[in-house]
């Protein structure tokens, strides 16, 4: 089906003829996907369809059982562990927001923020001023200043995702794996985190797992619609909500 | 470097250096330079007891660094303790030369007893005390740093990780007991003559040891600080909270684990170490998950993630240990720190729930408890009643952990049972030799109270408390600028 060598391709993550069984519940099934470098994709589909499972095959969370997962052409992810992954600058917001609650909001951004996570260098750590000033305006961006010194546990829901998709660009990722990024927000703030979105695809490759149809029209990117753990259907929004099949198993009439 | 110290000590625990250094400095010199029939004299026994509480309480610390903030629960820390011990212990034998029983130069007597005719290579360079003194600190080190090399490696965390420590400490106690394992088997190593030259028993000796646990604590406390308030802290704070979040965010977790539970088993080794001497003996018996089971509770009790409260928690439940079980008066004021924690749960609950029927038991709890303080005095003039009058505190602290529980248990009913039984525990005979044999019970006893009433021990709630009434005051005092500033509007 797919003649290009899994070595030489352009895209930025590719998946290909991904299988996952759980005591032979297949949650993925022969799925292949490939997302270009700087695109925004969102992803779709019923409950089990197998979204978050891709996450975590993409993540190294989940080892798939066959199949080929590989990040710009060069790193095999069914190989790697969920720490090398994330230091490939894979970065994932879950879809119950996990922040780490006995944190302050201001900690919290600062255990995200790029920079050497081993042991021997968090011991010796101290604040460079370039890093306050990046943390100021990551609190800037997900509009947190004024609860930067409040426990992350505080915070109310849409905050803890807003405070998760701030944790998510302190790391700097190529890709991010936004899972049900607006659940819980109310309509001001599901646009506004859709604007914040399209900001971040400008120089980062962003895959939205989404149930929302509105938030995932005004992406106006390219979606693709699992079902049964494989491709169903891919194109613009207005050809996938066309499709009959998708329209059968997910939209509903 | 500096900035480091600054960053690590905050106010409360600059308190906390402060006292240590005042213990280990006032003890020994009340010891040495006051005659023993004055009345601020500390005995020579008080000593060597107070430094077993110092040296446990170094051990509590190491257990809070790993449990407290990394969320590791080692039911095994005790092994590690006891190894420290044995190192030294070793030492210490090999100091005895010929003045053992069998006179032997070389070996120690349990060594001749049981016909040896060599010292064990694992025996050599014992008799040199800066060796011994890098095997209190590497042994321990080492076993932590292969068994977490596994155990984190693998990914095995929570009870399933507790039961394995618990295991390791087990199949120490069964190997050290065996007599051809080389350690004295049964019996451990004891009979220890001098240290450096000194004789341990002797009055100059104590103090010094004691000085030394107090520094050794201390310093335990400031590379306890320097860790926590370090971003690698916080990192081990994210690990306790939310393990699989932090491998997301690309931190190699189990480097992390290893590196502090390495830490962790090295100041237990250290509290062994200062341990021996001062009990004069090493036995398999240190190595009983039992005692490792034990430490965990003073850690809790005294609050964990505080590093003070473990110090706390373990000096606390200690000297509870030696009144409970030495023969002394029955000790009020175990009681009396029962009774404090339920209260102070009744206030909680109280306060968190706002609740008119809450309010309204808690009310008639408290005047119902004046009212009794008031009557007792009056009542204990009775001959019949006298007796048992006169122990008016216990009865207080009894009614307070009955009210308490009562209160704070759903089903209610519950805890009424579970405050009777504990009230008929306690009413047995007040002697406590008598009471000796419940030790376990009652360590137990406090174990659950603590877990059901008072999760974050006693450290943790009074800073809890504390927060809380900032919190309130900060917001009381927005509010009132707030109404200020409306007028003017």
């Amino acid at each position: 089906m797919n003649a290009m060598d899994t070595r030489t391709t352009t895209a930025q993550l590719y998946l290909d003829g991904i299988s996952v069984s759980f005591d032979g519940f297949r949650a993925l099934n022969n799925l292949s996907l490939a997302v270009e470098p700087g695109e925004m994709r969102a992803i779709i589909g019923p409950n089990g369809a197998g979204k978050t499972t891709m996450m975590d095959v993409i993540t190294g969370k989940t080892r798939p059982d066959e199949g080929d997962a590989v990040f710009e052409g060069n790193s095999d992810l069914t190989r790697l562990d969920e720490t090398e992954i994330a230091r490939l600058g894979i970065g994932r917001k879950f879809q119950k927001p996990t922040v780490f609650e006995m944190h302050s909001v201001e900690d919290n951004i600062l255990l995200a923020l790029k920079d050497d996570r081993s042991a021997r260098a968090a011991l010796l750590w101290r604040e460079s001023a370039e890093q306050s000033r990046r943390i100021n305006t990551l609190l800037d961006t997900i509009r947190l200043t004024s609860a930067r010194h409040r426990l992350a546990g505080s915070l109310s829901h849409g905050q803890k995702q807003w405070l998760e998709i701030g944790m998510l660009l302190a790391q700097e990722p190529k890709l991010l794996l936004v899972d049900e990024p607006v659940a819980g927000m109310t309509d001001a703030e599901t646009h506004q985190t859709a604007e914040l979105l399209k900001e971040i695809n400008r120089d980062k490759t962003v895959i939205v797992v989404e149930h929302d149809m509105t938030f995932v029209r005004e992406l106006g990117v390219k979606v693709t619609c699992l079902h049964e753990g494989s491709v169903l259907a891919e194109g613009s929004i207005d050809q996938v909500s066309a499709n009959e099949r998708v329209v059968e198993v997910y939209l509903g009439r | 470097m500096n900035g480091l110290l600054i960053r690590s000590l905050d106010r409360g625990a600059t308190i906390f250096l402060v006292i240590v250094a005042a213990v280990g400095i006032l003890v020994p010199a009340l010891n040495l330079l006051l005659p023993p029939d004055s009345p601020f004299h500390v005995p020579t026994y008080l000593v060597a007891l107070f430094g077993k509480y110092v040296c446990y309480a170094l051990l509590a610390l190491s257990i809070d660094l790993i449990w407290g903030y990394c969320g590791i629960l080692s039911l095994g820390h005790g092994a590690f303790f006891a190894l420290g011990g044995y190192a030294m212990g070793m030492y210490l034998m090999r100091q005895i030369g010929s003045r053992g029983v069998y006179a032997n130069p070389i070996l120690p007597d349990f060594m001749v007893f049981l016909n040896y005719k060599e010292l064990p290579f694992f025996w050599y360079g014992f008799q040199s005390f800066p060796y011994a003194l890098l095997m209190v600190v590497l042994v321990p080190g080492l076993l932590a740093f292969v068994f977490g090399w596994f155990a984190f490696r693998s990914r095995v965390t929570g009870v399933y990780l507790s039961i394995i420590t618990q295991a390791m400490t087990f199949a120490l106690m069964l190997g050290f007991f065996r007599n051809n394992f080389g350690f004295g088997g049964n019996n451990g190593l004891t009979d220890f003559k001098d240290i450096l030259g000194f004789n341990v028993q002797a009055q100059g000796t104590r103090a010094a040891l004691f000085a030394a646990s107090c520094a050794a604590l201390a310093i335990g406390f400031i590379i306890c600080r320097a860790v926590v308030t370090s971003k690698f802290g916080k990192v081990l704070i994210a690990i306790r909270d939310a393990e699989s979040r932090t491998r997301f965010l690309g931190y190699r977790v189990e480097s992390y684990k290893l590196f502090v539970f390495t830490l962790s088993a090295c100041m237990a080794g250290v509290a062994g170490a200062l341990y021996v001497p001062q009990v004069g003996i090493i036995n398999p018996g240190e190595f009983a998950p039992g005692n490792s089971i034990e430490a965990v509770i003073w850690v809790a009790v005294g609050g964990r993630g505080t590093l003070t409260g473990a110090v706390l928690g373990a000096v606390l439940v200690n000297y509870a240990k030696t009144t409970f079980t030495s023969g002394t008066l029955v000790p009020f004021w175990v009681f009396g720190v029962v009774a404090i924690a339920a209260l102070a749960a009744v206030v909680m609950n109280v306060a968190s729930k706002r609740d008119a029927l809450n309010g309204a038991a808690a009310g008639l709890a408290i005047a119902f408890m004046a009212a009794l303080l008031l009557l007792i005095p009056q009542m204990s003039a009775s001959a019949t009643l006298a007796p048992v009058l006169s122990n008016w505190p216990f009865l207080v602290a009894i009614l307070f952990v009955l009210v308490a529980m009562g209160m704070s248990w759903h089903p209610w009913p519950l805890g009424a049972v579970f405050g009777a039984l504990t009230l008929a525990f306690f009413s047995t005979p007040f002697a406590t030799v008598a009471l000796a044999p419940y030790w376990l019970f009652a360590l137990g006893g406090l174990f659950v109270i603590v877990t059901l009433l008072m999760p974050r021990g006693i450290v943790g709630t009074i800073e809890y408390l504390w927060s809380e009434r900032r919190a309130r005051r900060d917001s009381a005092a927005a509010e009132s600028a707030a109404t200020v500033a409306r007028p003017a509007e």
